[in-house]
């Protein structure tokens, strides 16, 4: 690690100032950029914490419903507290170990995107509303490729809006050694019909599955999806499953995550 | 009433009241006066030629106190390797020099090329991060069969090629097996790969360096099994020091599986470097450093045949083997695929020829030794697979067919130079078949199909040499060190006792079971026993702990002292009692004169042995304390059988542990709970090579598992749950030839479940309709749905 210095406003707005700073970065629960720093990948001068802020905190409902989650909020709370929206609650609490849920916070996910995390593909399936210190990005526009996301620099998550389905669930099978997702499912039905979101599989990325969505739109069971599958060519390739491998769980991990939906 | 002391109680281990409340004093502990630290700047190439090494930025960056590279070590000698194999052709094996810095050429990633020492580990750190580094790339030797094709590159310059040797045994046995291969009624052959492990004990490599300018002597705290080994190895051959002015302290070592064996470059210099520096200098391997620095394990790719007649008896066994040796020699790493597999492949087994030819390669990968099992568990995974496997070809019972196969008849000498004392297979096979349920197996299954589940039930049979070993023995076969081992027993005048022993425990609790078998001899309370080890300035000259040899070897000697010392008392007691020697009885801590009721106590002797008024000062020393150096007969021989239950999910080819039994023959048991956890432990390593653990390298020699991110440690819920978790060691054939009568029980667990794992996938996939006849290990699910394609 090299030596940077650190910051803990109270306020979007002083932290927002804060990372005005050159090479200044947020911090979240800092599991992913900690380690990055421990290994000298990265030299920040000024860690901004984000953590000390009273209104990115905390789990609500909002006046349509939806359910809002503060950009800080751990994912130990979100398990606890998002009782609301029960899929999402049981995502958050199946993220790493419990010292990883205890610090990690659903604004670092989102704004780090790794191809294998969890929330991009809650959030993704959920059509949720990415909200920043500037703007509101819809989850279709935010995610944009590995660790891409539409986010500019200095630009802070400071809530996530998810309006709650009539059903869903999400399906993770794990990779054995991280236990980040190898592939993980979201499925969201709403009364619009269902979106199908897809982490871990892909070289893109977070992504929706779009045949298994008009699928399942149509008829909501596991069968709608007998015959459907999804190409290899696009699927990450690594030591722990190859791309054929990870396109057919996709196909698994969305039938179990349809007929386990509720 | 339970017995709660001695031989055979479950005694809780009296080391885990300093480990579990944070008072073990590991060797990153240590920390003194005036210490520096260093970094090494480690290669990040796998192979090239080191054509410049710029230190001049770095020696200018705050704290540094010196930076050294391959000419500062001008004179030193290479990091010895302990064993030497000869090939079949006669020739001794081609053996590197290994130097203690990158001289000349990097030849696997991680290895050391220069050394910065400073005030602090981070300013060490950012001063290594500013030596400009000029390599030249070559090709990386990382594929075996291709380092020993025609042309390849080679790994060293100066040897002949790739080969280290290639072994054959036993030579005169080859034409008969290639004889009895051909005219057999039935071959089964199979071909496959004995996973690379990193051991990953959970406390990483730590040495720090001492050194006293006024007595010229030099200390060398490290996380050793053996620092008697370290001592000799790094004392006569690489810094020249001779002992009497160089210790070496291993205090508390959390784990080591096999790993903490060799003697490392690390430890070589910061012992060199405290000299130099006139400091301490301290190195703490980070994880990161560890999976690129610690020796790794296995490794092998096999082929093997098993030759059947008509009757299904095994008439011949050939087995062709590459073993990596990966870019330099480690301390045993030429035994490991020769003399600790060959010897085994015998197995239960009464196959009358049997021929194994051993290629050992270099390659431009990290060093591989011994690890938990050392040579025995490539042996038993690729006998018990080829076995299963013919088993399922002639459509016979794999129980049956094992059982038809047994040595019944003890000793028994096999094709493969090593004697059996004794043994009983049918009752381990009857106990774990019993323990198992075998009977209540098909509804098991029936059940996990309903669930669309695939169930699968595996058997398994080992037999392992442990206690290791006879010294004029090994000798011959290449050991440049003897086997044997030493306890010193010094015994306090209030008759409390310290045995000095040679063995160090690195989690196996010797704390706890070694003054049981004093207590039980002698009769007073465990409680009144210490234990000393781990450093050679208080204990005699000790070979250490490994081959499940503790108890067997160190053991032994410590009998062996505490009978001298017994003889001693028993000669005090006769003469304050009185009496003559030959009718003193020694029971419960009492000297008695047989067939009357005169007594002294054991704290009335030894009290008089130190203060001797009333003593026989004209025929014996006062005093009480003897030293016994023990050196096997005769291996050890523990044998077992294990049974595996896995479900297989077809859809994603997850393989789930439902139930796991291991029926051993440990012989005499001294600790029960402590020889459970044990068997526990290496059984959960073992389904962590069969399911989870691979060390990956890509083409360019770049190690892809080289995190817990990629590498599959075992966790809780990999393992079965307790209720399905047995193990039994009741079957019990004590040894014959060490006075406990014991065998040794620290390897069979990782010896016995990795075939037992994958022969139960493989039945239940077969059961599911599919052809698959082998898996390689580990058996991820990406890798079984593969195989079910
Ligand atoms: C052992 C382990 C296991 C894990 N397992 C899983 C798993 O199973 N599934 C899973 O999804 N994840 C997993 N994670 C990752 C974990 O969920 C992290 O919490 C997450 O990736 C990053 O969140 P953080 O709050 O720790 O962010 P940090 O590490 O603090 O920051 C990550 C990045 O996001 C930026 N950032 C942080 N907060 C904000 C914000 N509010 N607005 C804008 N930018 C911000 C930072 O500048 C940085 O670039 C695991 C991590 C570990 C260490």
């Amino acid at each position: 690690m090299y030596n940077f210095g650190f910051e803990k406003p109270g306020t979007v707005a002083d932290a927002v100032a804060a990372l005005g700073a050159e090479d200044a970065q947020a911090l979240g629960g800092g599991q992913t950029l900690i380690p990055t720093l421990k290994q000298r990948l990265a030299s920040p001068t000024t860690l901004v914490s984000l953590t000390g802020i009273a209104e990115m905190r905390g789990v609500c409902t909002g006046d349509d419903g939806a359910l809002c989650v503060g950009g800080a909020t751990t994912h130990a709370t979100v398990a606890a507290e998002a009782g609301a929206y029960p899929a999402l609650a049981a995502t958050a609490a199946h993220i790493g170990d419990p010292a990883v849920r205890n610090r990690g916070t659903i604004g670092g996910s989102l704004a780090n995107n790794d191809p294998s995390a969890c929330y991009p593909a809650a959030a993704l399936a959920s059509g949720a509303t990415i909200v920043t210190n500037t703007r509101e990005i819809a989850a279709d526009d935010y995610f944009q490729g590995m660790f891409t996301t539409a986010l500019d620099e200095g630009e802070i998550i400071t809530e996530v809006r998810f309006p709650v389905p009539e059903a869903a669930h999400y399906e993770k099978f794990v990779q054995p050694a991280s236990r980040f997702a190898l592939v993980g499912v979201f499925v969201a039905k709403y009364a619009d019909g269902v979106r199908v979101a897809i982490t871990g599989a892909s070289n893109d990325g977070v992504f929706r599955w779009s045949e298994a969505e008009a699928a399942l739109s149509s008829n909501f069971s596991a069968d709608a999806l007998d015959g459907l599958s999804l190409p290899s060519d696009d699927m990450i390739s690594d030591l722990h499953g190859t791309a054929a491998y990870r396109a057919h769980l996709c196909g698994v991990m969305t039938k179990r995550a349809v007929a386990q939906a509720s | 009433m339970p017995k709660d002391s001695g031989i055979g109680a479950s005694t809780k281990r009296r080391e885990d009241m300093r480990f579990l409340t944070g008072a073990g004093n590991y060797t990153d502990d240590i920390n003194l006066a005036g210490q520096a630290y260093v970094h090494f700047l480690r290669s990040d190439v796998a192979h090239g030629t080191l054509k410049n090494v710029d230190t001049s930025a770095a020696a200018a960056m705050p704290g540094v106190v010196r930076i050294f590279t391959s000419s500062d070590f001008d004179g030193v000698g290479g990091i010895p390797c302990g064993w030497q194999v000869t090939s079949k052709d006669g020739n001794v094996m081609q053996e590197p020099t290994h130097p203690i810095l990158a001289t000349g050429k990097v030849r696997h990633v991680g290895e050391m090329i220069a050394a910065v020492v400073a005030d602090t580990p981070e300013q060490a750190r950012d001063a290594a991060e500013a030596i400009v580094l000029d390599i030249d790339e070559l090709p990386a030797m990382v594929d075996m069969k291709a380092a020993l094709a025609d042309g390849a590159t080679k790994v060293h310059d100066d040897l002949n090629d790739n080969l280290c040797y290639d072994w054959g045994f036993v030579e005169e046995n080859r034409e008969a097996v290639d004889k009895a291969m051909s005219e057999a009624a039935h071959v089964t052959s199979l071909e496959l790969v004995n996973n690379r492990l990193v051991a990953n004990p959970m406390e990483p490599r730590v040495a720090v360096g001492d050194y006293a300018r006024h007595s010229d002597e030099s200390t060398l705290y490290t996380t050793s099994q053996n620092p008697h080994v370290i001592r000799l190895l790094m004392g006569a051959f690489v810094l020249g020091i001779p002992e009497h002015k160089l210790r070496v302290v291993a205090p508390d070592v959390g784990g080591g599986f096999g790993t903490k064996i060799f003697h490392y470059a690390e430890e070589a210099f910061c012992t060199f470097a405290a000299k130099a520096c006139n400091r301490p200098v301290k190195w703490t391997s980070s994880r990161s450093e560890a999976f690129i620095s610690d020796a790794h394990g296995r490794d092998h790719v096999t082929k093997i045949e098993l030759a059947l007649d008509a009757d299904n008896n095994f008439t011949a066994l050939r087995c062709l083997t590459h073993a990596n040796m990966g870019a330099y020699l480690s301390t045993f790493a030429p035994s490991v695929p020769t003399w600790l597999h060959g010897t085994l492949l015998a197995g239960n087994y009464r196959t009358p020829l049997i021929y194994t030819n051993v290629k050992a390669v270099f390659t431009n990968t990290v060093p591989v030794d011994a690890y938990r099992g050392a040579g025995r568990p490539e042996a038993t995974f690729q006998l018990e697979r080829v076995i299963d496997k013919a088993a399922r070809e002639l459509g016979v019972d794999p129980v049956d067919l094992r059982r038809q196969n047994f040595i019944r008849e003890f000793p028994y000498a096999t094709p493969v130079a090593v004697e059996y004392d004794t043994g009983d297979y049918d009752a381990t096979m009857d106990k774990m078949l019993e323990l198992a349920d075998r009977d209540g197996f098909d509804a098991r299954r029936k059940a996990s199909e309903a669930k669309g589940k695939l169930r699968g039930f595996g058997v398994n049979c080992f037999i392992e040499a442990c206690g290791i070993a006879p010294s004029n023995l090994v000798g011959q076969l290449g050991a440049r060190a003897g086997l044997y081992e030493s306890a010193t027993v010094r015994v306090n005048a209030t008759g409390g006792l310290v045995v000095m022993t040679g063995s160090h425990s690195h989690g196996q609790g010797h704390e706890t079971t070694f003054p049981q078998v004093v207590a039980e001899m002698i009769g007073i309370d465990a409680d009144q026993v210490e234990i000393v080890h781990g450093d050679t300035a208080r204990t005699p000259m000790g070979m250490g702990t490994y081959g499940s040899r503790s108890i067997a070897v160190g053991g032994s000697a410590m009998v062996r002292a505490t009978e001298k010392i017994i003889n001693k008392t028993k000669k005090i007691a006769a003469h304050l009692l009185e009496a003559a020697e030959a009718d003193i009885e020694l029971k419960d801590g009492a000297f008695s004169v047989a067939g009357t009721d005169k007594s002294v106590t054991w704290g009335e002797v030894t009290l008089a042995a130190y203060v001797p008024h009333n003593y026989p000062l004209e025929d014996i020393e006062p005093g009480l304390e003897e030293t016994a150096f023990y050196d096997p007969s005769n291996f050890t021989y523990p044998a077992g059988a294990y049974a595996c239950e896995v479900e297989v999910d077809p859809d994603t080819g997850t393989v789930t542990i439902e139930r796991f039994v291991s029926a051993d023959d440990f012989g005499n048991v001294i600790n029960p709970m402590i020889v459970e956890g044990q068997v526990h432990g290496g059984i959960a390593q073992g389904i962590g090579q069969a399911l989870l653990e691979n060390c990956s390298y890509d083409e360019n020699g770049q190690l892809l598992s080289a995190s817990y991110m990629d590498y599959t440690m075992p966790r809780a819920d990999n393992l079965p749950h307790m209720e399905h978790y047995t193990v039994d060691h009741s079957c019990q054939t004590p040894c014959t030839h060490n006075p406990l009568g014991v065998k040794g029980c620290g390897e069979a667990g990782a010896i016995g479940s990795p075939p037992t794992v994958i022969n139960a996938i493989i039945d239940a996939l077969q059961s599911g309709g599919h052809k698959v006849d082998h898996i390689d290990m580990p058996a991820t699910p990406d890798r079984v749905w593969a195989a079910m394609q």
